[in-house]
């Protein structure tokens, strides 16, 4: 196969841009299943605008593709949180700051560290795009970090026996109950000490079990909020 | 809904379920599975322990030790709740929501892994509690934040273990993820942060990487490059933390 290095970790395929038209296929149908279970994702925006966008940026394959897959993630959560940070929504509570504080700095230290653990493999920065969240508004803002912590949760979850390297499982299991304890307590500043931070809605109420979700699954919703294409075709399935 | 009560239903439409249950004979499993819905049972749960078993050749007896662990620390915190909830004025209202859901989880964990494990299960322990915990809220709190920061440890302690066990270890993760919810919960209303800095954790380094001399983390506290990771416990440290509820 022909393949022309642009930089390192970032691979050009000819007929990349295909999967991206499937990925959004995929995305629909998706999204509308989600939102039929009850698992909504508010700050999905409606406007899809593929022409803006730069080369695309694949994952890779192997163990690899699936710590650039977590690299993306973080560098998405990581971008919004810096962003909720940077302008407060109104009425933004000194303890809500702390909190949301927190939760961004724990995400660039996941985003720098993958960022380091994969030294060339590592893709590029990717561009977020956030046009469907309300900085100002405090229920836009922590819906969309709901959506988003959630997503990560269910990504861990169903990447943890995509990996080969037992050593990658500890990692992504030390984060991914990071995450479980920001979708929690975004959700209880949500809708304080109700039953919402581990809600039926995302726990099955009859297993106990958490949402696991493939990287087909969760990459569609994830790209609404990055402008630069994510093409995964190579990933573990 | 009772799981072991579905068992006894799901026995009447298949005779082989007890077998087909544990974690060595899975025939038949499309038929099972739509006899399991022709009698009415919840697509859900036969789909996800169907698959869990499906998906699974032969277990090791690693997975099945760690099934045993995990039905151990879950048997655990089932009893713990339940004895909270029926303690008369114990949980304030304001908190009865938060409680009962954790409560309810811990129940549906140990009904899996026992359904999962079927005739391989380990019995509950008798456990016992320290003076106190079921009529102080505080202390009862204390005793729940201990439990779940444990639990979250030691599913991710034996994680890797079960590479190889990929059923099992999917499981695992979408437990451990609901016990670190659990926590976090639980530490907002004892008024804590909802991730951990252990202060006597003195590296800094996971995988391999330096997280002080990363770029860009040079504004961050040393609480808060802690918190980016929750740490695993051995199966020994749990155990060792667990022994005081071990009657």
């Amino acid at each position: 196969m022909k393949k022309q290095q642009l930089k390192p970790g970032l691979s050009m395929l000819p007929g990349q841009l295909e999967p991206v038209w499937v990925g959004r296929r995929l995305f629909l149908r998706y999204a509308g299943a989600l939102t039929a279970g009850g698992m909504l994702l508010a700050a999905c925006g409606d406007e899809e605008n593929p022409t803006t966008v730069t080369a695309p940026v694949d994952l890779g394959s192997g163990d690899t593709g699936i710590l650039n897959y977590a690299y993306a993630l973080e560098q998405l959560e990581a971008a919004f949180y810096t962003q909720v940070v940077a302008s407060p929504f109104s009425g933004m509570t000194d303890a809500e700051k702390t909190l949301l504080t927190d939760i961004r700095d724990h995400e660039i230290v996941h985003r720098e560290f993958f960022k380091a653990a994969l030294g060339a493999n590592a893709i590029g920065a990717l561009t977020p795009n956030f046009a469907s969240v309300n900085f100002s508004d405090r229920a836009s803002v922590l819906g969309a970090a709901k959506a988003f912590e959630d997503l990560g949760v269910s990504a861990y979850n169903g990447a943890g026996t995509l990996i080969t390297n037992p050593d990658y499982i500890t990692i992504a299991g030390k984060i991914v109950s990071v995450e479980a304890r920001h979708a929690a307590a975004i959700r209880d500043l949500l809708n304080p000490k109700s039953a919402d931070f581990a809600g039926d809605d995302v726990v099955d109420p009859t297993t106990g079990l958490d949402a696991a979700n493939a990287p087909t699954v969760v990459l569609p919703i994830a790209q609404k909020y990055v402008k630069t294409q994510i093409t995964a075709n190579n990933l573990p399935k | 809904m009772n799981l072991l009560k579905l068992i006894a239903d799901i026995e009447q439409v298949d005779p082989e379920f007890g077998d087909r249950y544990s974690f060595h004979s899975r025939r038949n499993l499309l038929k099972f599975s739509s006899k399991l819905i022709a009698a009415g049972i919840p697509a859900i749960v036969a789909g996800t322990l169907n698959k869990a078993l499906a998906q699974s050749t032969t277990p090791s007896q690693t997975a099945i030790d760690i099934a045993n662990y995990a039905l151990t620390l879950e048997y655990l915190e089932d009893d713990f709740y339940r004895m909270g909830l029926a303690a008369q004025g114990l949980v304030p209202t304001s908190d009865q929501k938060v409680i009962a859901q954790i409560s309810k989880h811990e129940t549906a964990h140990v009904n899996l892994l026992k359904a999962a494990l079927g005739t391989l299960a380990v019995a509950k322990p008798t456990f016992k509690y320290p003076t106190g915990t079921f009529t102080s809220y505080p202390t009862f709190l204390a005793t729940a934040r201990a439990l779940e920061d444990t639990g979250v440890q030691a599913y991710k302690g034996q994680a890797a273990a079960l590479v190889n066990d990929k059923a099992i270890l999917k499981v695992a993760l979408q437990i451990h993820s609901v016990e670190a919810r659990h926590a976090a919960e639980i530490r907002r209303i004892l008024g804590l942060k909802s991730w951990v800095s252990d202060t006597t954790q003195t590296t800094f380094t996971q995988g391999g990487v330096n997280l002080k001399t990363l770029p860009n983390v040079s504004g961050i506290s040393d609480d808060n490059l802690r918190g980016a990771f929750d740490e695993p416990l051995t199966k020994a440290q749990v155990l060792a933390i667990a022994a005081p509820f071990l009657g």
